[in-house]
């Protein structure tokens, strides 16, 4: 009974509370925290949520260069080694989309987040652990950027 | 017995007051400020100050709109041009975004009027040459980029938004446009062209011409891409990683990085062996791409994957044009039918 009360509470909180803004495939985010100070913050809430950062890598060599304001723009890489591994075995052909990752960069004082909507593949996938592994991904994504405040 | 969610459950008396907490909170009015926090902020800034998206939070502009405007703007975005279409919102979560946006600058605003312009189209399009292509492009798609994005000094002027959009012509009425050409937009590029010394029979001409952009077709888009590339590579894993690096020299990528998929996930050493990533670049197209939307970066730089399966060996990739509909942003079409070509040219020549 209890349990059942549990989950219809659940049930209606998780269509109450909004969810980050999901449009067309991506996730995004604002941070109203610099880049640094953001950066921490979402490599720490990766963590937080049992993922491993297996890269942080930067795409703005040359960007200051070329006239742009910020070169405050990183691409992190994370995953569960174990999750990694069961999805690259059983539906290889969502290895381009693999490890996960989110990109970050700043935009004044503030920093924004980007990643993709991973149950947008969830067509391409034929099984049903990896379908709600994609879901878990998303829910993840959601709550780690919801902690970068 | 009561029924809940389809499941039969039996009332126990502490059971009614936790229900009816819960369909206050179900029912509760939306929070417009943290649907709009978790919604909108992303592009347009808490502040509505703009960013990705245009600003949103000027007195000139919230001042001059109906609450209709800003409704199905909301509902149907503006296709292609970034702004999503946010379909899974009610129209109730809907109007407390509205009663968000009316904060940004309180006072009067008008209702929509309906009543239709009837102006002179070829008049208007000479006019729009003259007047208006300069900034919003010769046939109203907009400026090269969107909003005050992050690439780009905030001194610089807010790019003009796109107004022969789908999104755009099913919000705007005919006197919303006028107003805005006849008032302006104060704060941003956007003069009144009263000022600038149109008549108002000149302005009429503006919005039907304006208006007739509805009838233009859309051009065609990728809609079936699949979401991934692969090619069969007749050679083992090794070859097939030198080979793409030789195919994309040639293509004058540089080649920043090689790895394995599970590097930094499993402890070193420890990695399967057995998918090898590719990691090369342009930077001089980078720099572009990024300019036009710097969210792109989540598929850069350009990556390739080996992967080997019981001796067999397959090269996959992303398929860029996969990439313009996720982004909702049509700018990025030539860029990703470029990098289409340049993946399938480089895949093919190291699959030989
Ligand atoms: C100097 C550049 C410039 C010129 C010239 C210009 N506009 Fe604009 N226009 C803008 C900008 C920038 C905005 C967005 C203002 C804002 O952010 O509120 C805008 C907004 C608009 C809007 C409202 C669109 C929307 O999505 O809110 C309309 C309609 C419009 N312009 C029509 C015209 C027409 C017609 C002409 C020619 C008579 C013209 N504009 C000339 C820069 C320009
Ligand atoms: C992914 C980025 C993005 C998100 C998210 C987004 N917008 Fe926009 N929005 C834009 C862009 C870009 C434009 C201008 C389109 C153009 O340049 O043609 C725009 C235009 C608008 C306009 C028209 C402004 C004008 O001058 O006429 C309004 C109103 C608006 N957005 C409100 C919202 C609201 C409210 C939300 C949240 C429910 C939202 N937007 C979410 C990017 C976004």
């Amino acid at each position: 009974m209890r349990r059942l009360l549990a989950g219809i509470l659940m049930l209606v909180l998780s269509t109450v509370s909004a969810v980050a803004s999901e449009s067309d495939g991506l996730i995004l985010h604002r941070s109203i925290q610099n880049f640094p100070e953001a950066m921490l913050a979402l490599q720490t809430s990766i963590g937080e949520h049992g993922y491993t950062v297996s890269r942080v890598q930067r795409v703005d060599i040359g960007l200051t260069k070329s006239g742009y304001k910020t070169d405050k723009y990183r691409i992190v890489f994370f995953g569960k080694s174990s999750e990694i591994r069961a999805v690259k075995q059983s539906q290889p052909q969502l290895i381009p989309y693999l490890p996960l990752k989110v990109v970050i960069f700043s935009e004044n004082n503030e920093t924004l987040l980007v990643a993709s909507n991973m149950t947008q593949f969830s067509e391409l996938v034929n099984n049903e652990y990896t379908k709600t592994l994609l879901q878990r991904w998303n829910n993840d994504i959601q709550s780690i950027f919801s902690e970068i405040k | 017995m009561l029924s809940v969610l389809g499941i039969k459950v039996s009332v126990r008396s502490w059971l009614v007051p936790v229900l009816m907490l819960i369909s206050v909170a179900v029912n509760a009015a939306p929070n417009g400020q943290l649907l709009y926090e978790t919604n909108c902020a992303s592009c347009h800034g808490g502040n509505g100050k703009g960013g990705v998206g245009v600003p949103i939070s000027l007195p000139s502009f919230l001042h001059s709109v109906p609450d209709t405007y800003l409704e199905k703007t909301i509902r149907y975005g503006r296709p292609g041009r970034v702004m999503p279409p946010f379909k899974y919102l009610s129209d109730a979560q809907i109007k407390a975004i509205v009663g968000h946006l009316r904060n940004f600058a309180p006072g009067k605003y008008p209702e929509s009027l309906h009543a239709l312009v009837k102006g002179d189209i070829k008049r208007g399009k000479k006019l729009f040459g003259q007047h208006c292509a300069s900034c919003h492009g010769v046939n109203g798609e907009g400026g090269k980029g969107t909003g005050v994005t992050f690439s780009r000094p905030r001194e610089l002027p807010i790019i003009a938004p796109s107004i022969s959009n789908p999104g755009f012509l099913l919000a705007a009425t005919d006197h919303m446009i006028k107003s805005t050409l006849m008032n302006g937009r104060q704060g941003t590029p956007m003069q009144s062209f009263l000022k600038m010394g149109l008549t108002e029979k000149d302005i009429d001409d503006l919005v039907s011409y304006v208006r007739s952009f509805e009838n233009v077709k859309a051009k065609k888009k990728f809609t079936e891409e699949s979401a991934i590339m692969v090619f069969d590579s007749p050679n083992d894993l090794k070859t097939t990683v030198e080979n793409l690096k030789n195919a994309a020299g040639a293509e004058n990528f540089r080649i920043i990085r090689v790895q394995d998929l599970e590097e930094g996930l499993v402890k070193k050493g420890a990695e399967s062996g057995r998918e090898v990533v590719i990691y090369f670049c342009n930077f001089q197209t980078l720099n572009e791409v990024l300019g036009v939307d710097p969210r792109v970066g989540l598929f850069l730089p350009c990556r390739v994957t080996v992967v080997e399966r019981e001796g067999k060996v397959q090269v996959m990739a992303i398929n860029p044009r996969y990439l313009s509909a996720m982004y909702n942003n049509d700018e990025l079409d030539k860029f990703c039918d470029q990098m289409f070509e340049i993946y399938t040219n480089i895949i093919e020549e190291a699959t030989l």
